[in-house]
């Protein structure tokens, strides 16, 4: 080492520094597809290992709400609305309530914590987590669907634009409760945040928009479930206006992304405090 | 940066984790309805270590002393007010995220492993950890074997017992090879067999791949039977590192003699009357801290005579860390665990 003080030459830190042992060499970073298929694949075992009953609890649900409404609407536009609302239901009851109320939980568990010393990208985890709670209301949404259009004499031929719908707005609905959970500074908050999320998606949903009061009209709007909804209810009509339903299912891609990023940013900022 | 710094921060290759300065201090909070207010708390408080390579370095204090608020520091979890953490050459405070690059981490918690099977825990980690996938399997397969958790492997952790389930947790944190392991209280509700377990597998990946470990513990028996050096932390701050013998030594010159009575202590004995000020006592039992002749004739006097009616039961022992904590001015007079 040079017997001139270090800081009196401009650099000097840097150059002292250097007769210092290079640091020791990094292990492998996880690469975003290969990790987010293990979170994937574990989050997905969660449904076996804890049978997380709130699976059928969100189908029976729904259908329930159907029976009920059956004696209310006698079909046409306001029976496709409460069927598309129901089954929308429970991808906002799965995908948006309980991944809020499961981050909000691992995150005041300290849960977080093992994904965060792992060098894993968190938008692996945030969209892991996602994908796997949205994959969690395929048996429901297709059970709900099927049921309401038996019950309401809808036609069946369209159905398959739910392979569509549940993805699409189950990321909407998936980010937005994953961003939930990890924003709420306490896990009651998130549960709350999400059974909240959850009921607006059941009022606003279900019922039909034409009877509501403009206010209302635009909070329907401005939640993201709703764009599911028209979504699915615009192919029970006898010729579904299919550039309108893209539109549609494009709000619930954009959202998605959206809200997706948020989440991604929320468990950084979680993560590290 | 200035001369001393980056002298301080200069490894000769020999040492693995570096802290300078580390302080972080937790903001007071205000008293809501049912909530009484907290002070301001300085969780660690101008910590300095080193940890050498290879060696078993110990973290020693009672519950609340500021160890795994330290650890979440030294892990990239936590960002530090002030002072400086370099691990292998690398700045943590600057680059948090390295630190899962460099070191493996098993927190006090399993709340993101409880719902998975032992084995697919294991896999996932190893899986994150970077490891490709026939690589993870391979790694799982050795792992549970080596920890005797084989028969465990299809059963979900929360299903398992505390100390069952905490072994598999060690186990998720030896998948995927690391320089340095950071062990916050690994052995805690295990039995004897799973303990040894866990030792010797650090053992393994020392001698083997040289590893380093950094361990939290607030069991002096254990402290004193693993570790190499031990940093004893009260109220946030180190208040001596050294080897436990080292440390032990410190005390050689006190016995330590606990006396446990029938009933009630028997004070119409002058000699135990006059004992009384100096015992620290905890329900029937008294701890007292003498020098050897003065603890022979204690022994004398409360094994022979009147004090021997109201006597259950007596020991005689060499000092512990324990009483290195509490002669190092420890404040907190119960929390470390023997056991």
């Amino acid at each position: 080492m040079s017997v001139v003080p270090a800081d009196v030459l401009p650099g000097a830190a840097l150059a002292a520094e250097g007769t210092a042992p290079e640091p020791a060499a990094l292990g492998p970073r996880a690469r975003l597809w290969p990790s987010l298929a293990a979170v994937y694949r574990a989050q997905l075992s969660r449904a076996r290992v804890a049978r997380i009953p709130l699976l059928f609890v969100a189908t029976f649900q729904s259908v329930g709400i159907m029976i009920l409404m059956r004696g209310v609407v006698d079909g046409g536009s306001e029976a496709r609305a409460v069927v598309a609302g129901s089954a929308v239901l429970v991808v906002a009851f799965v995908a948006l309530n309980l991944l809020a109320q499961y981050f909000g939980q691992l995150r005041a568990g300290g849960g977080l914590d093992h994904y965060a010393t792992l060098p894993v990208p968190p938008a692996a985890v945030v969209l892991g987590a996602a994908g796997a709670y949205a994959s969690f209301t395929v048996p429901g949404t297709v059970v709900t669907a099927g049921f309401g259009c038996l019950l309401f004499g809808l036609p069946l031929t369209h159905l398959w634009v739910l392979a569509a719908v549940i993805p699409l707005s189950g990321a909407a609905l998936a980010g937005l409760g994953a961003a939930l959970g990890l924003l709420a500074p306490r896990p009651e908050f998130a549960t709350l945040l999400g059974q909240l999320g959850m009921s607006a998606a059941l009022l606003l949903g279900v019922l039909p928009a034409e009877r509501m009061p403009e206010a209302v009209r635009v909070v329907r709007d401005l939640l993201p479930s709703t764009y599911g909804v028209e979504a699915l209810a615009r192919t029970f009509a006898p010729r579904p206006d299919w550039a309108l339903v893209l539109g549609d299912l494009a709000v619930c891609g954009v959202v998605g992304v959206l809200s997706l990023a948020v989440a991604t940013w929320a468990y950084r900022r979680a993560a590290v405090r | 940066m200035s001369t001393r710094a980056v002298q301080a921060f200069r490894h000769d290759g020999d040492t693995v984790c570096v802290v300078r300065g580390l302080t972080k201090t937790y903001p007071a909070v205000r008293g809501r309805r049912g909530v009484p207010a907290t002070p301001e708390v300085r969780a660690t408080d101008d910590v300095a270590l080193d940890v050498r390579r290879g060696e078993i370095f110990g973290l020693l204090g009672p519950n609340g002393a500021g160890k795994s608020t330290l650890v979440r520091q030294l892990t990239g979890l936590m960002r530090p007010d002030r002072g400086s953490v370099r691990i292998l050459g690398h700045d943590i405070v600057r680059h948090p995220e390295r630190a899962a690059r460099i070191l493996a981490y098993l927190g006090q918690e399993s709340t993101a492993l409880d719902e998975l099977t032992v084995s697919l825990a294991v896999e996932t980690t190893a899986r994150l950890r970077g490891l490709d996938a026939k690589r993870a399997c391979a790694e799982r397969d050795d792992v549970l074997d080596e920890l005797g958790l084989t028969p465990l492997a299809g059963r979900p952790l929360r299903k398992l017992s505390g100390g069952q389930r905490r072994l598999a947790c060690f186990a998720a944190s030896l998948v995927g090879e690391r320089p340095l392991l950071v062990l916050d209280e690994p052995t805690v509700g295990m039995d004897p067999i799973a303990r040894r377990a866990v030792w010797s597998a650090v053992d393994r990946r020392r001698a083997e791949q040289g590893a380093t470990v950094l361990l939290v513990t607030h069991n002096v028996i254990e402290a004193e039977t693993v570790l190499d050096r031990v940093a004893v932390l009260d109220r946030g701050r180190v208040i001596a590192c050294d080897s436990p013998s080292g440390l032990k030594e410190q005390v050689a010159g006190e016995v330590r003699v606990d006396l446990v009575w029938r009933e009630t202590a028997p004070l119409h004995v002058p000699e135990v009357a006059a004992l009384q000020d100096r015992a620290v006592e905890s329900g029937r039992r008294w701890t007292l801290r003498l020098g050897p002749e003065e603890a022979r004739a204690v022994v004398a006097t409360v094994t022979g005579g009147a004090a021997f009616a109201a006597l259950d039961d007596f020991t005689l022992t060499t000092p512990t860390l324990e009483d290195v904590y509490l002669a190092l001015g420890g404040a907190v007079r119960q929390g470390l665990v023997k056991a």
